[in-house]
């Protein structure tokens, strides 16, 4: 296990089931603070669950139990007296699917924030310029702030869900295979963003890619079959993991 | 039989079945505009616009069919008011909040109300309701348009509900995670995302719920009784363009000016009907493009 020493979230121990099935298995992990670690395995590996632990997503799924400990900055987010809202507000996450909503661009990124209690336009305007700015994508839609986020292209509408992120300040973002459903165009803008957000947030991706993980994070974690099985410096990882199964998927021998 | 003329007649009877709707509104159009056409003459169309339907009389007629419409609009309006929070409200809990264990117990409820004959929820309202109407709030008579109103309301929220509670249903489960991901509650969820992304189907649902409590007839025959005058009072009695129909078709003579008078009153009828449903697909259009 890596240790770091200033970590900025904890995994110990974390064994997870949906119902009787158990789809993690003692996971233990630190991610490390301004940094990009990347998640990486075969479908179904568990890597997208482990995401999902981070923010409590797998609350909302009925009959899922856990045990383990996951702190983020030292504190346990499955304590009893864990503020859900207050979690989610500092762990972002985007999706593998674009989802912004049905709404225009504007309330799409003002959403957040509103439903955080920012009633003041100035502020919300100030916080849509800086959040668009901040996912690389205020420069294409400034001056169609009204439009339906639908009508945006398939690359933009996942910069604006970054966006829609970005603006309720989190410290920690996790990304579910965000570029999977892109073209190689919009896949490069996502990983240029993903280089640029490294420098202020803590940044957690799952992703199918190999190359886009080498290319991408500071960090690799391998997984399979519920188990992590090696996590290392992605550099370390892409030339010479210490395990033999990482390596024959790092090798495409399969997977 | 070569299997290409066995095509050929299997589309044709499916486009028969297809059509025979087209061709029964309009059969439906000609029926309606040729019995109703003499009256053009005499008494004449200006005879409609009048404050007075007084139908059969020794001394002089009325074919004023303008307390009917304001009747039909009063009972409509009260029902659509009580029809649209319970309706809405009870689709949203039924569809997002209800546990699998109060969905089994509301969901057969809700279809059991829809499929109560009206003429036992008419009875209900005559014998139950009334007179509860009537000593509640001091009236002559429990007859009133608000109890028909309550009744119809009553009749037409189980389609709000379960029209509803579809177009809730089928908002992307994507949108709730994107919502709950950035620290939304789950009623901030339901009300800021769910909600507006089903409201075209919600509006869909009230406008079939009000075209069924706007055509509704033996309810309104039963509670609200019947008397033809002019009055925005929800505790008047009042007569709806409906219950005339039915009530005085059964015994008018055949061809005479009060059953042409009868036959404008079912054109005036379609026609609302008809622009309520073009401006529901309207709203509808409107709110798909966004």
């Amino acid at each position: 296990m890596v240790n770091f020493d200033n970590p900025k979230i904890i995994v110990k121990q974390l064994d997870f089931y949906y119902g009787e099935v158990q789809a993690l298995f003692d996971i233990s992990l630190q991610i490390p603070e301004k940094q990009v670690t990347a998640l990486i395995g075969p479908s179904g590996c568990g890597k997208s669950t482990f995401l999902r632990m981070l923010n409590r997503m797998n609350d909302i799924i009925p009959g899922t139990h856990h045990q383990g400990k996951i702190l983020i900055d030292n504190s346990e987010i499955y304590s009893d007296n864990t503020d859900v809202v207050q979690l989610r507000k500092s762990v972002g996450m985007v999706f593998q699917k674009s989802n912004p909503f049905p709404k225009s661009v504007y309330d799409n990124i003002a959403y957040g924030p509103r439903i955080h209690g920012i009633t003041d336009k100035n502020v919300l305007n100030e916080i849509v310029e800086k959040s668009l700015q901040g996912a690389a994508l205020w420069d294409e839609v400034k001056d169609r702030l009204d439009e339906s986020a639908i009508s945006l292209s398939g690359g933009q509408q996942q910069r604006l869900c970054i966006a829609r992120a970005l603006a309720v300040e989190p410290e920690i973002i996790l990304m579910d295979e965000p570029a999977s459903a892109l073209d190689p165009k919009s896949t490069a803008r996502i990983e240029n963003l993903i280089g640029e957000l490294r420098k202020e947030y803590t940044i957690v991706i799952v992703t199918h890619n190999m190359q886009q993980a080498a290319r991408v994070s500071d960090m690799t974690a391998f997984f399979y079959e519920g188990n992590l099985i090696e996590h290392d410096q992605t550099q370390t990882i892409f030339t010479s993991p210490a395990i033999k199964q990482t390596e024959d998927y790092i090798t495409g021998r399969f997977g | 039989m070569n299997y290409r003329l066995r095509e050929r007649i299997i589309k044709r009877v499916l486009m028969g079945a297809a059509s025979t709707s087209i061709l029964v509104v309009i059969l439906i159009f000609l029926f309606l505009g040729k019995e109703a056409f003499p009256f053009i003459y005499e008494p004449g169309l200006s005879g409609l616009w009048n404050k007075r339907w007084i139908p059969v009389s020794f001394i002089q007629e009325f074919y004023g069919i303008i307390p009917l419409i304001t009747g039909s609009v009063l009972v409509t309006i009260i029902a659509v008011v009580i029809m649209i929070p319970f309706g809405v409200l009870g689709a949203i809990y039924v569809a997002e909040i209800a546990t699998a264990w109060e969905k089994n117990i509301l969901k057969p409820f809700i279809e059991i109300l829809a499929g109560i004959p009206s003429v036992v929820i008419g009875f209900f309202g005559l014998v139950v309701l009334s007179p509860v109407v009537k000593s509640l709030f001091g009236l002559n008579t429990g007859l009133t348009a608000f109890t028909g109103a309550l009744l119809l309301a009553l009749m037409a929220i189980p389609t709000v509900i379960s029209i509803s509670e579809d177009a809730i249903h089928s908002v992307p489960q994507s949108f709730k995670e994107a919502s709950l991901a950035l620290g939304a509650s789950r009623l901030q969820t339901i009300w800021r995302v769910t909600v507006p992304a089903a409201l075209p189907g919600i509006i869909a649902a009230i406008m079939l719920g009000m075209g069924r409590v706007i055509g509704e007839t033996m309810v309104v025959l039963m509670v609200t009784g019947n008397a033809a005058k002019i009055s925005w009072n929800p505790f008047d009695s009042v007569r709806t363009m409906t219950a005339t129909i039915a009530a005085e078709m059964g015994e008018v003579a055949f061809g005479s000016t009060h059953y042409q008078a009868l036959f404008w009153v079912a054109i005036v009828l379609l026609f609302i009907t008809f622009l309520l449903n073009v401006v529901a697909q309207k709203v509808l259009k409107k709110y798909q493009m966004r």
